[in-house]
């Protein structure tokens, strides 16, 4: 039978709070790599298609929003700063700018997804979306929507993770608010703040890839 | 001994017996049952299916189902049986009852985690279940584009989207059993004294890990080239089917090694304990492990001599398929070493390995006529490429799960099984599987292609002698069935350790208290220490 | 032939022997190591057998030589079966270099060919006894594979691109052609046969067929109608690069890089004329995708490569 512990965040199958907390470190580290499996693949096809149609994929860059995709990336690593802070915060027990940092994040989070929505909107007026109504004025029209087929794959997922992400964030800030992060016990926050770094980063690379190298012609 | 059966210790299948603490248990143990229970199903309708399949192909016209109809026959044996029965089977049944045992550890790391795999594995089961009442699905388990995307008209995207999510499951467990061995360890029990079991997991972790989310991927954009006509892999559409081919394999070969070493890791113990001697070449053994994990990724090509994808490539897929044999190979050198000057004894677990031992070694010969690229081409696609994966799949995989089930029977419902029963079931499936399974190289050499409902009739003596062997197959699975079963009312109680194996696992009553252990053990010796272990009492 | 069992396929082309061969050899070695390991388990299993419940064998750690004996023994083993197979394998996809070439497009469930002379066949193909027949195959919707087992040959026949196969047949005869890929609801009965007939026979069997015009006629017929003629005929002057012996030759891109003009070259071209544009012309010329058939393609290249001929014809003299 287990025996009983003092600690109230120690679940009962560890013997000990830091090994909790290095088990949840590794497990959120090995749930980033099978990510980086998933988003590597949709990477590898769209490498394979890039070097075989680039003129078509680089129209179909030429189609995208520049200036939106961009604010979009400087909000996201405005959110990755802020995130670290609320990190940062948790580690000293500053409740407070914890709730601020998090609320910060929330807050970008939602006006990335925002900016996100307005750019496909655009594209669904102007009929780029891959599909039977898809119309653009090309001799390669196909290898364009196939570049949009990429454009709505991998943006989509991204942004599917970016709900997620702010579904933690969401998460975090009731649990924060009840006071249950300690300096002794943040990792919680930490992990989270893992996750959306990842998600960040994913956009760093998505951002080049779609919106600037194949526009290179 | 009797007296135990009537009134046992609290143990985890006692406490708390009701349907909705089962549903919501976060009991490694537990979940391993609902596993259990729910690859079962699996494994009928896979074996059903089967049996159809033998039944139909008994004469040259196809005696049961024609054109769709066996095609989706032989759809729902391949996906039910790898993706729900197979994969899943020993690392999510026998890997969650008993790595958190083997490594002196109260559970896995995450239990609610393991929970919502078994969940997500039913969702994604359901669906295929769903899918294959509502239209079936007719592309095979490969799923090979242009034809699942564009060109068949049963249900493919609920199926895609079933093997989809099962994914899933498959990736949660792999991060739970991984995080589980690197950080959950009792005291003492270091790398080296790892069981030979939690190392095969280990490695079967790394490959659900890093290459499960490739084909959920692939087959996610499958269902939506299907269901919004974008054309990823659509040739009309400037796509690459070729490129299909290359990702879904490059999970689905390192697959069968998701199917095979948990197997390998079942045979290790079994055979140490029933020879009563550490494994020989434990480093070996434990380093093969991770060497066809690694080299595993890298061989994919293989499947694909054939499809147009260059030459050159197919030259490096065969070299890199030939370095994976090794490991293999020395796997099989060293068990059979164990034996020598050991204390062999033939109970039901030991048969099936010994079993094991030969059907692989014939199953992984076989694998290298495969890899040959000269005697690929004239045997890709025929019933010898069959036979080969079947010989891995069913004569490896299956037969080290029967074993591992029998193995820890005990272990797992605290009860014995008729011995004569169990030995006469494990020579039954021998016999029955040869029959069923070697006919069809020669048959495959001769030409016979896979897939097709009709063959010429020059095959037929050797297909009946298949579907023969099929039958005595279907019986020798049903015999355990009955006894294992009969068990768990009329069986003798099996006490901590029945097989006087070594082993945490075995240190624990039978079957376990809910936190498996009194205390924490704390491990002093190597695995296998058969020669320093106190006689226990039988 | 033993109790109506078959056990071996015939040997029907220059090929089937050398698969044969190397079969045979891994052959050997398997059965070497099965009944090796086979022997040695029942051997030690019974040997060994437990004869009292009290029994401790000694423990045997293991041996780093045995180790290194049974690691590099199958190794090099595999590397010759690696390097027989590898040389193999480069024969099976080097058609030489006169072989007769016959056209293959495959669709839902059966199988067209059509040979150089403008005959064309359907799920049957004849062909002259002891000479090289390459066969340029492309499909009109799933993946399929040409496979004719007594040629110990297979290949896939993938949509959107070609594949080729080769093969010489050495007994007159009638063989099994199936479709090896899966490919749908009549997989099982996309069967066809390949007829080996004696080169007198073949040319008899070429008079005796309802005389077509050949392939290269045709494509000719389809250049005219889809007016391709009026850009490319005239040696650089028209808008479009001249085709006249462009076939096997460098062709610059807009792009600066160069490519050969091969089969897989010119039907891009013809379905997607902007994929790969030749320097200096611009990109004016429509798609034909959805006006030719894979079937008509194979006519424009045939008449491409004839043109290609007459440039050496007259270069010749």
């Amino acid at each position: 039978m287990p025996e009983t512990h003092s600690e109230p965040h120690l679940q009962h199958h560890f013997v000990a709070l830091e090994q909790q907390q290095e088990a949840s470190t590794l497990g959120m580290w090995a749930f980033l790599i099978t990510e980086i499996m998933f988003f590597g693949g949709l990477f590898t096809l769209f490498t394979a298609y890039v070097s075989a149609y680039s003129e078509a994929f680089a129209e179909g860059s030429r189609h995208l929003d520049l200036v939106l995709g961009a604010v979009n990336t400087v909000v996201l690593i405005g959110s990755s700063f802020t995130m670290a802070m609320a990190v940062r915060s948790a580690q000293l027990g500053k409740r407070k700018a914890l709730l601020g940092f998090l609320a910060l994040t929330t807050l970008l989070g939602c006006a990335f997804l925002g900016i996100k929505g307005i750019e496909y909107a655009h594209k669904f007026k102007q009929r780029l979306l891959p599909g039977p109504a898809f119309r653009v004025d090309s001799p390669a029209s196909q290898h364009v929507q196939l570049f949009f087929s990429f454009y709505f794959a991998m943006t989509g997922l991204h942004a599917l993770h970016m709900v997620v992400g702010v579904g933690l964030m969401t998460w975090l800030l009731f649990h924060g608010w009840r006071g249950r992060f300690t300096p002794t016990y943040f990792w919680p926050v930490e992990l989270s703040g893992l996750y959306w770094h990842f998600v960040d980063i994913v956009w760093i690379f998505l951002f080049p890839v779609l919106y600037l190298v194949a526009r290179h012609s | 001994m009797s007296t135990l059966a009537t009134a046992r210790p609290a143990n985890y299948l006692s406490v708390d017996p009701g349907v909705m603490s089962w549903l919501l248990t976060k009991d490694h143990k537990r979940i391993g049952i609902l596993y259990l229970v729910s690859i079962s199903v699996f494994f009928l309708v896979g074996a059903v299916s089967a049996a159809v399949i033998r039944l139909s192909l008994f004469t040259p016209e196809g005696a049961l189902l024609h054109g769709q109809a066996y095609n989706k026959m032989f759809s729902l044996h391949g996906i039910s049986m790898i993706f729900f029965f197979l994969i899943p089977s020993i690392p999510a049944v026998l890997g969650n009852f008993l790595l958190p045992l083997m490594i002196g550890a109260r559970d896995v790391a995450f239990p609610r985690l393991n929970l919502l795999s078994w969940y997500i594995f039913v969702l994604g089961g359901a669906s295929t279940l769903i899918a294959a009442t509502t239209g079936g699905v007719d592309t095979g388990w490969t799923f090979y584009t242009p034809f699942s995307s564009i060109y068949s008209n049963t249900n493919v995207t609920l199926t895609a989207v079933g093997v989809f999510i099962t994914g899933f499951s498959s990736i949660l467990t792999g991060l739970n059993f991984l995080v589980t061995i690197h950080k959950m360890r009792a005291p003492g029990l270091s790398w080296s004294r790892l069981p030979l079991f939690v190392w095969a997991h280990y490695a079967t972790s790394l490959i659900m890990i890093l290459g499960t989310p490739v084909v959920a991927i692939t087959l996610l954009m499958v269902g939506l080239e299907r269901g919004l006509g974008i054309g990823l892999f659509d040739p009309a559409l400037g796509g690459d089917p070729i490129l299909f081919q290359h990702l879904f394999w490059f999970y689905s070969h390192p697959a069968v090694y998701i199917m095979i070493l948990p197997s390998m890791g079942v045979v290790s113990e079994v055979i140490a304990c029933f020879s009563r001697k550490r494994i020989f070449g434990y480093e070996f053994v434990a380093g093969s492990s991770l060497a066809i994990a690694v080299i595993g990724f890298f061989v994919w090509g293989h499947h694909m001599f054939v499809s147009g994808q260059s030459v050159y490539a197919g030259l490096v897929f065969s070299l890199l398929s030939f370095l994976v044999a090794i490991p293999s190979g020395v796997k099989v050198f060293n068990w059979t070493a164990t034996l020598y000057k050991g204390s062999v004894a033939y109970h039901a677990p030991m048969l099936y390995a010994l079993g094991f031992i030969g059907l692989f070694t014939i199953g992984g010969l076989t694998g290298l006529f495969l890899a040959t690229l000269g005697t690929d081409v004239h045997l890709t696609d025929t019933y010898f490429v069959v036979a080969h994966f079947h010989y891995i799949m069913v004569g490896g995989a299956i037969t080290g799960f029967m074993g591992g089930l029998h193995f820890w029977w005990p272990k797992i419902t605290g009860w014995l099984y008729p011995e004569g029963w169990s030995r006469a079931a494990a020579l039954l499936l021998f016999v029955g599987f040869n029959l069923t399974f070697f006919p069809q190289f020669i048959l495959g050499y001769n030409g016979m292609l896979r897939r097709t409902y009709t063959y010429p009739p020059e095959f037929q003596v050797l297909n009946v002698m298949s579907t023969a062997g099929a039958s005595i197959l279907a019986v020798g699975y049903l015999i355990p069935v009955i006894y294992l079963l009969w068990s768990l009312r009329y069986g003798q109680a099996a006490g901590p350790n029945p097989w006087g194996a070594t082993g945490l696992e075995w240190t624990a009553p039978s079957p376990p208290p809910p936190g498996n252990f009194e205390k924490i053990p704390v491990v002093t010796e190597e695995a296998y220490a058969y020669s320093t272990m106190e006689t226990r009492r039988a | 032939m033993l109790f109506g069992l078959r056990l071996f396929p015939e040997q029907a082309s220059t090929m089937a022997g050398q698969v044969d061969a190397l079969l045979l050899f891994l052959l050997a070695v398997s059965l070497f190591f099965i009944g090796l390991i086979f022997l040695t388990v029942i051997v030690f299993a019974i040997r060994y057998r437990r004869r009292s419940e009290a029994e401790r064998p000694q423990p045997i750690h293991g041996s780093l030589p045995l180790e290194l004996l049974w690691t590099i023994i199958p190794l090099g083993l595999a590397l010759v079966m690696f390097g027989w197979g590898a040389w193999l394998y480069f024969a099976l996809n080097r058609p030489p270099a006169d072989a007769m070439e016959v056209f293959v497009v495959a669709k839902q469930w059966m199988w067209k060919f059509q040979h150089p002379s403008g005959m064309r066949e359907i799920n049957e193909l004849h062909v002259p006894l002891g000479r090289p027949v390459k066969v340029t195959m492309t499909s009109e919707d799933a993946i399929h594979s040409f496979g004719v087992s007594d040629f110990r040959i297979k290949m896939d026949v993938v949509p959107g691109r070609y594949t080729t196969a080769w093969f010489e047949a050495t007994k007159p005869g009638e063989y099994r052609l199936g479709c090896a890929e899966y490919c749908g609801t009549e997989h099982a009965k996309m069967v066809g046969r390949v007829v080996v007939m004696r080169p007198e026979a073949y040319e008899a069997w070429l008079r005796g067929a309802p005389t077509g015009i050949s392939l290269a006629a045709a494509g000719e017929k389809v250049f005219q109608q889809n007016g391709c003629a009026a850009c490319h005929l005239s040696a650089g002057a028209g808008p479009g690069p001249s085709l006249a012996g462009i076939f096997g030759k460098p062709v610059k891109l807009a792009t600066g890089q160069t490519v050969t003009a091969d089969d897989a070259y010119l039907r891009e071209s013809i379905l997607d004329p902007q994929a790969k544009l030749v320097a200096g012309y611009p990109p004016i010329m429509p798609s034909l995708k959805g006006m030719l058939g894979e079937e008509q393609v194979t006519q424009l290249l045939a008449y491409i490569k004839s043109l290609a001929a007459d440039q050496k014809a007259k270069a010749a003299p």
